[in-house]
């Protein structure tokens, strides 16, 4: 919460002459508070003054410079972030200011919806000129968390209500770059294809997409990302993804790898459901894997694949027989 | 509507696992900490209301709800209550959907529904339906599935689900479903569990579970569970106690618990504790706090850890308490 500045020693607010004609508020916590709470001096008298001009409404520049004072204090008081906006409405100000304002404040606190919110109010109301300031402000906050989840949706926002997507796609790509297993990047990446109106389309991009992926899962193939991603350019078309040879491709690369295979054997285990015919080189790749001991031969490829999850991964061994319990049966 | 709750028989809550300090969580949660630096009370004003809901229902679940006064908690809550029928988070602050919940399960709890103007409530939540069928959280119009989980929670305590228009409510949150079966804040908002909690318990308040592909999304939830057996919120993210409520709930509700390792979740939670001290953290060794005390006693109850009540999974309070309210 302590910024690294030095700052000058805090005057209080009884001491300041443009605040002497204001009685201060107490807090009314009734008798026994139900769940006490006890309170630093400084931030008393703060809010003290504060509920003195939110009680009378009153929307003036030193009100504002209050509420400033507040929100450094605590930066989660919902009311008196309210009450900023009515007295930045009520004094028509300089909106670029607040956006100022708001970024110095979420150095120390951008886990906080207010601040999220505050700053979407105030981007509407300066409007499509501000998506560039709003695209700049998220990636500065990325460059400290790639996966900060109020700044994607706010992201988002900004780019479906404001515009700015000419280098978004270029922005995933370098978000992936540096960390491949970012899933809020993954999940941008989608949104992009998805919804961009300067690219083709999930199906028009399906190619160069599905080259992509395959290539980030070869490099990790233990990041979970990519995996749900290559389903996800399928959506609705489950028989193709079932039929592109890169699917069934990356999967075999794996699996001859033997390494992290996790994943690889869960594509391969859904894509059987779904109507696969293994070529022979899956059933000699997935012998290899199999776990060496007593348990029964399961000719079917479907059951090996199970046995061998149930194995690899046995915090989910519930579902793995689960998955095995449900297998079309071998014909 | 409601699930009888998942019984697992081959669970069995060994002292390897650790013991949850009931007393010491207790006690934590009735102590005050009166040191005047302390930036987490100080944190904490503005959503006392929150934070009553997270001591008190945390304090019923370990059966020591008798020891507060419910006409004082009562008295207090009504004065944090507005005109428009809305909640503040405190006395003096503006209402808020997120606290008028709060405000209503501690009711609830007490068994003093009774006590509310529940036209006035309910006519202020519904006030807060979007055209699109989202939910804002106040005048401000901020929209997140968050919001339409508790209008809906709300809503269905109150008996007032019909104030709002449930079919819009439904096809919003089904618009925030992505392709690996999971929920985000807002359509193609990134899938977190905390989120998708709002909207498979919307969906089972509503009798609309129907729209979720159980079985996809149950292993993303599955998914969740990392080796040393605490869950995490997204893929690659660190475990934190929270999760054992929004995880676990979300995998009780859509009846995909099983695939989850119930013992390494207990003894992940009960390592959180302080058993000095009281409280639990998000994960072993960090700083307690209410929120992380809260999510880790009720995930313990829905793990069914002996000498807890049990809790709702869709409406998290007590199941005692929604049988009341339902069937009382």
């Amino acid at each position: 919460m302590e910024s690294d500045e030095v700052k000058p020693p805090r005057v209080p607010l009884s001491q300041r002459p443009e605040w002497s004609d204001v009685t201060p508020v107490p807090q009314d916590d009734g008798p026994s508070p139900v769940v006490p709470i006890a309170y630093k001096e400084e931030f008393v008298e703060t809010m003290d003054y504060f509920r003195a001009v939110y009680l009378a409404d009153e929307r003036s520049a030193r009100a504002l410079r209050l509420t400033a004072e507040v929100i450094n204090l605590n930066a989660g008081n919902y009311t008196v972030w309210h009450f900023r906006r009515s007295i930045l409405d009520a004094l028509d100000a300089d909106l670029n200011d607040e956006l100022d304002f708001i970024e110095n404040i979420a150095r120390s606190n951008s886990k906080n919806y207010q601040i999220w919110h505050h700053r979407r109010w105030v981007a509407e109301k300066l409007g499509t000129d501000s998506a560039r300031k709003e695209l700049a402000f998220t990636k500065k906050i990325f460059s400290i968390d790639a996966k900060h989840y109020h700044a994607w949706s706010h992201r988002q926002w900004v780019l479906l209500a404001l515009g700015g997507w000419e280098d978004e796609l270029g922005y995933c790509q370098q978000l992936l770059e540096e960390d491949v297993f970012n899933n809020s990047a993954w999940n941008q990446r989608f949104f992009v294809i998805t919804k961009s109106p300067l690219l083709g389309g999930l199906e028009a991009m399906r190619e160069s997409e599905v080259s992509y992926t395959v290539e980030a899962i070869l490099t990790y193939p233990e990041n979970e990302s990519p995996w749900r991603y290559l389903r996800g350019l399928y959506k609705g078309d489950t028989q193709s993804w079932v039929n592109d040879p890169q699917v069934s491709s990356v999967c075999l690369k794996v699996l001859n790898a033997t390494n992290n295979c996790m994943f690889a054997l869960s594509t391969l285990l859904d894509l059987l459901c779904h109507g696969l015919l293994p070529s022979q080189e899956f059933n000699d790749a997935v012998d290899a894997l199999k776990p060496s001991g007593p348990d029964q031969p399961d000719s079917d490829l479907g059951k090996k694949v199970c046995s061998i999850l149930e194995h690899i991964d046995p915090i989910r061994a519930n579902y793995w027989k689960w998955r095995k319990s449900k297998l079309p049966s071998a014909t | 509507m409601r699930q009888e709750q998942i019984k697992n028989p081959t669970l069995h809550f060994s002292r390897d696992m650790g013991e949850i300090v009931t007393e010491k969580h207790v006690q934590y949660i009735f102590s005050v900490e009166k040191r005047k630096d302390d930036f987490i009370s100080v944190a904490m004003e503005y959503l006392r209301m929150n934070g009553a809901y997270w001591g008190l229902t945390t304090l019923d679940l370990l059966g020591k709800l008798d020891a507060v006064d419910a006409d004082e908690v009562v008295s207090w809550i009504m004065k944090c209550q507005h005109e428009s029928g809305g909640f503040g988070g405190n006395i003096g602050h503006d209402p808020h959907i997120l606290y008028t919940l709060s405000a209503v399960q501690v009711f609830a709890l007490f068994n003093k529904l009774n006590v509310l103007d529940v036209e006035k409530v309910t006519n202020y939540i519904a006030g807060l339906q979007n055209e699109d069928g989202s939910f804002s959280g106040d005048e401000w119009g901020e929209v997140d599935t968050r919001f339409s989980y508790i209008a809906i929670c709300c809503l269905s305590i109150l008996h007032h689900l019909n104030k709002i228009n449930v079919e819009k409510a439904v096809s919003y949150i089904v618009s925030c479903k992505n392709l690996d079966g999971g929920f985000g804040c807002t359509p193609g908002g990134e899938s977190h569990a905390g989120q998708i909690f709002c909207c498979v318990g919307a969906l089972a308040i509503t009798g609309s579970l129907h729209h979720i592909d159980k079985d996809l999304l149950g292993w993303w939830l599955c998914e969740r569970q990392v080796k040393a057996g605490g869950l995490n919120g997204r893929p690659e993210k660190l475990p934190d106690v929270c999760y054992s409520w929004w995880v676990l709930s979300s995998l009780i509700m859509i009846d995909r618990v099983h695939w989850i390792s119930k013992e390494k979740l207990v003894k992940f939670i009960l390592d959180c504790q302080d058993t000095e001290n009281g409280g639990i953290s998000d994960r072993p060794d960090d700083a307690v706090d209410v929120y992380h005390t809260f999510f880790g006693v009720a995930g313990l109850s829905l793990l069914e850890y002996p000498g807890l009540k049990a809790i709702d999974p869709a409406y998290a309070l007590p199941v005692d308490v929604i049988n009341r309210i339902f069937f009382g």
